[in-house]
């Protein structure tokens, strides 16, 4: 007995109503942009400088006590959280403080790090010293950390047009790069409206999300592909909505080891990367939708070349007998 | 049919055994690791029984490379540093003064009174009260140039020389500065490692990045203090002639002079000549030691050419002091008693035994060419790293366990073949990581956590191709190749793209974006390697020896 998660034959009519999932997905992309523009995101310091201390006590972090002990040191703008994990023992109490960056310097004095240490001591005497960690990015360096950011996205993005462009048709790569920026700006979207830190392992998380959703794309693509050659004469629509049928059941499959994986990761792997984590887990998520329900969609819209029939069936590039 | 040929196979077991003997040293990280510093120990000349022990905790005949662990998983301190280049154009230029002003003034007809302007960054300006006179200064100036090769090959001046109206201005040329932001460079890594090697850590790094930074890493420093008090520290010793002395912290020094305090005297100042007469260049020996009333302090030694200038300068001197000035500061301005030949001298202070080895150490590793900009700095203590690595290494058994359970129910005897192939895969992800020395960081466990989920996907793609065909092909056999064949292009494709993203990752990410970038595509190459050939080998094997009329996947 097998555990099947999608039935052997399915014939789900997925575009029935395309225009309405196109919509909706439009829809969340105009909510999620709007989020961004309203609250915009809480960079981390990896992008805005500044600096941040891990503390680690025995004594329950009192936030409101270690507020006010800072706010004698006139550091400008201080951010207190306390940090809660499973994964921690009993006497492990463990806060996030976040300190704007300094006029006129690069990287934080460490005559602040010792300043905050001798302030925190005196009110949490289980405080842990040296603390746990210690960053602090400046300025001039989270500028350039921020341009990289996003040339990296930018390229990973126009990469991969280029590379579906010359595997399969132009219609292609752009339902394959619509549905990436529809997963992106989704991510950015819950980033921006949970206010989850973003720093520069989310950036990671975000091109992973590309190469992920793309994976799911194209695979789904190569079995369209595969049907255009088999079944020339019945409709696009038709023909797309059996290859997702098709392909369902691996595109379930893959899904949920890698979700199985990820939440895992997200339960146990600590707080350190949760946030990481939980850009991933949202990106697969959405990136197995969008794979369906805008790349698959924008090709039906498009439309797309019929006629396949080319003597060598695996190489599909468009500089073959027909451009 | 469903054949594999004999030589291919030889060599998929070779590449999985092979990748398997390279991971198995992480095993059994602290044994290896232990073995292996006891090696470099006996390597270095220190044959003691206790490392002969350790070396022999793991046999030499086995691979014994180590996946490197990030500072965010071992603890550390990871600094980024930019290095002022500008300020070494300030001193070479302040060097070239006296030599300017000695050959100025024997044409003194000419040319009129010679006087140094206070000078703006990468310049010299000297006035000259006979305007008429420039050309001749300027060709007297330009014959103080040295010729410089460049990479062309073609002969460039080491400086540019202009005028502005009554204004001698001297400059460095733009060979010139390209050839002294290289050494200064060249000299900041060399300084700033033998300091970190001189206080006994672990493999760091130090790494130029850039045309004018340097990555510092120094695994198990609890602080990025104790790192820059290793390197950031400039510790400039010069021997400087004194003008004066006052209590006014604004008193105006004058032209080629500077105002430094006391480093114990509060509220007392030094006026100095800008040149100094000897630098902490020419030192070469500096040891702690102790003066003759018993407190702490600093013998030194100068090289020939120091020994020499100190010795011609303290014989031409006796009877007016001298400055010794560590840092901008002065630590003291003895009185020159006598022509000091011998090329060694004491530095006194009210130094505590500490201070003064630390003052040593900094005397000898020499002093770097240009101050520190210090724009990123992260440190991790070792037990949050130990906290990260048990965590990520519970959530990668349990994701392992998940997708082993869950593939198996979902494709029976196939799925064991898959899961086989992924125990495999993740074996020669660790032995590529060691073998090419690659760092493992937290965002990297999530990487291999990533690649776990997602390595299936090749199998699961094969699978349900074969299910499929299962319907209408004829047989078992024929089935099992189609599905392979057939699959193949939506493997390539999707992983291609997917690694992709993973290069571009590399290529713009740092730290530990990087450590996840690498395992991702690590991953990537070897799940392929392990879906394709490895479950295929395992399948036909089964196939070759049952023989089935009826297969389910």
């Amino acid at each position: 007995m097998r555990l099947r998660l999608v039935p052997k034959e399915t014939s789900i009519d997925f575009f029935s109503r395309w225009k309405i999932w196109l919509g909706l997905s439009a829809l969340l992309m105009v909510l999620a942009f709007g989020s961004y523009m309203i609250q915009g995101l809480n960079f981390g310091i990896d992008f805005r400088g500044g600096t941040t201390i891990r503390t680690e006590s025995t004594q329950p972090v009192d936030v409101a006590a270690y507020r006010d002990a800072l706010a004698a040191l006139d550091l400008g703008d201080v951010a207190i959280t306390e940090v809660f994990d499973p994964t921690f023992g009993p006497d492990q109490n463990v806060a996030q403080i976040r300190i704007q960056a300094q006029e006129g310097q690069e990287s934080v004095a460490s005559e602040i790090i010792s300043d905050v240490a001798k302030a925190l001591s005196a009110v949490d005497s289980g405080l842990k010293l040296p603390f746990p960690s210690v960053e602090s990015v400046g300025p001039k360096v989270s500028g350039e950390l921020i341009q990289t950011a996003i040339i990296a996205v930018l390229l990973a993005i126009g990469a991969v047009l280029v590379y579906i462009w010359l595997r399969f048709e132009w219609q292609f790569a752009l339902g394959a790069v619509a549905a990436l920026v529809h997963d992106v700006i989704l991510t950015i979207g819950i980033f921006s409206e949970f206010q989850i830190k973003f720093d520069l392992a989310i950036i990671a998380a975000l091109l992973t999300i590309v190469g992920y959703s793309l994976n799911d794309t194209v695979v789904v693509f190569d079995r369209v592909r595969e049907n255009l050659r088999k079944y020339k004469k019945r409709p696009l629509a038709e023909v797309l909505n059996l290859s997702i049928n098709e392909t369902l059941s691996r595109t379930v499959m893959t899904s949920v080891t890698t979700l199985l994986a990820l939440i895992s990761l997200f339960v146990l792997g600590g707080d350190v990367i949760r946030g990481f984590v939980f850009a991933m887990i949202w990106g697969v998520i959405v990136g197995t939708y969008s794979s369906i329900f805008v790349a698959s969609a924008i090709l039906l819209y498009l439309g797309v070349k019929r006629d396949w029939s080319k003597p060598d069936a695996n190489a599909g590039t468009q500089f073959g007998t027909n451009a | 049919m469903l054949k594999i040929e004999g030589w291919k196979r030889v060599l998929i077991w070779a590449v999985v055994l092979g990748g398997l003997l390279l991971a198995l040293p992480n095993g059994f990280y602290e044994r290896v690791e232990r073995s292996n510093d006891a090696e470099a120990r006996i390597e270095a000349g220190f044959e003691s029984q206790e490392n002969l022990d350790d070396a022999g905790l793991w046999p030499s005949f086995l691979p014994s490379s180590l996946v490197n662990l990030g500072l965010d998983l071992r603890g550390g301190a990871h600094l980024l540093a930019e290095v002022r280049l500008e300020e070494v154009y300030e001193t070479r230029l302040e060097g070239f003064w006296p030599e300017l002003r000695d050959a100025l003034r024997p044409e003194r007809e000419t040319v009129g009174t010679i006087r140094l302007q206070p000078s703006e960054g990468n310049e010299l300006r000297v006035r000259i009260s006979r305007p008429e006179g420039m050309a001749r200064a300027m060709e007297i100036a330009r014959g103080l140039a040295t010729p410089l090769q460049t990479i062309t090959g073609a002969l460039q001046s080491d400086i540019d020389v202009a005028s502005d109206g009554e204004i001698l201005i001297v400059r460095l040329s733009e060979a010139e500065q390209i050839a002294t932001d290289e050494r200064t460079m060249a000299q900041s890594l060399e300084i700033i490692r033998r300091r970190i090697d001189e206080a006994g850590t672990r493999e760091p790094t130090i790494q130029r990045q850039g045309e004018r930074r340097i990555l510092i890493q120094v695994p198990g420093i609890g602080s990025a203090q104790e790192v820059k008090d290793l390197i950031g520290k400039p510790a400039l010793l010069t021997f400087q002639p004194v003008v004066g002395r006052t209590t006014d912290e604004n008193a105006a020094p004058g032209p080629g002079n500077e105002l430094l305090p006391s480093l114990d005297e509060t509220g007392i100042f030094y006026i100095l000549e800008r040149t100094p007469v000897v630098t902490g260049e020419t030192l070469v020996n500096a040891q702690p030691s102790f003066d003759q009333n018993g407190n702490p302090s600093v013998d030194f030694r100068f090289n020939t050419a120091g020994a020499r200038d100190f010795g011609e300068y303290t014989s031409a001197n006796i009877g007016s002091p001298f400055a010794i000035v560590l840092d901008a500061e002065v630590v003291s301005a003895p009185t020159i008693q006598s022509a000091i030949t011998g090329g060694s001298g004491q530095i006194t202070g009210a130094f505590t035994i500490e201070e003064s080895t630390q003052l040593a150490i900094l005397l000898r590793a020499g002093s770097l060419p240009a101050g520190l900009d210090f724009l990123e700095e992260r440190t991790v203590g070792p037990e949050l790293g130990q906290d990260s690595i048990d965590a990520g290494t519970i959530a990668c058994i349990v994701a392992f366990i998940a997708v082993l359970v869950f593939m198996a129910l979902s494709y029976g005897l196939f799925g064991i073949f898959a899961n086989i192939a992924l125990i495999i895969n993740v074996g020669l992800i660790f032995g590529l990581l060691s073998t090419l020395g690659a760092t493992l960081t937290l965002p990297g466990i999530a990487g291999i956590v990533l690649t776990i989920g997602m390595a299936v996907d090749a199998n699961v793609l094969i699978f349900e191709r074969i299910r499929e065909e299962l319907k209408t092909a004829k047989g078992p056999a024929r089935a099992i190749e189609l599905g392979y064949e057939k699959a193949l292009s939506a493997i390539i494709d999707a992983n291609i793209t997917t690694f992709i993203t993973a290069v571009i990752l590399y290529l713009m990410g740092s730290g530990p974006v990087r450590g996840f970038a690498i395992t991702l595509g690590l991953g990537i190459i070897t799940s392929v390697f392990t879906a394709i050939f490895v479950t295929r080998i395992l399948v036909v094997m089964w196939f070759e020896r049952r023989r089935p009329k009826k297969i389910e996947v």
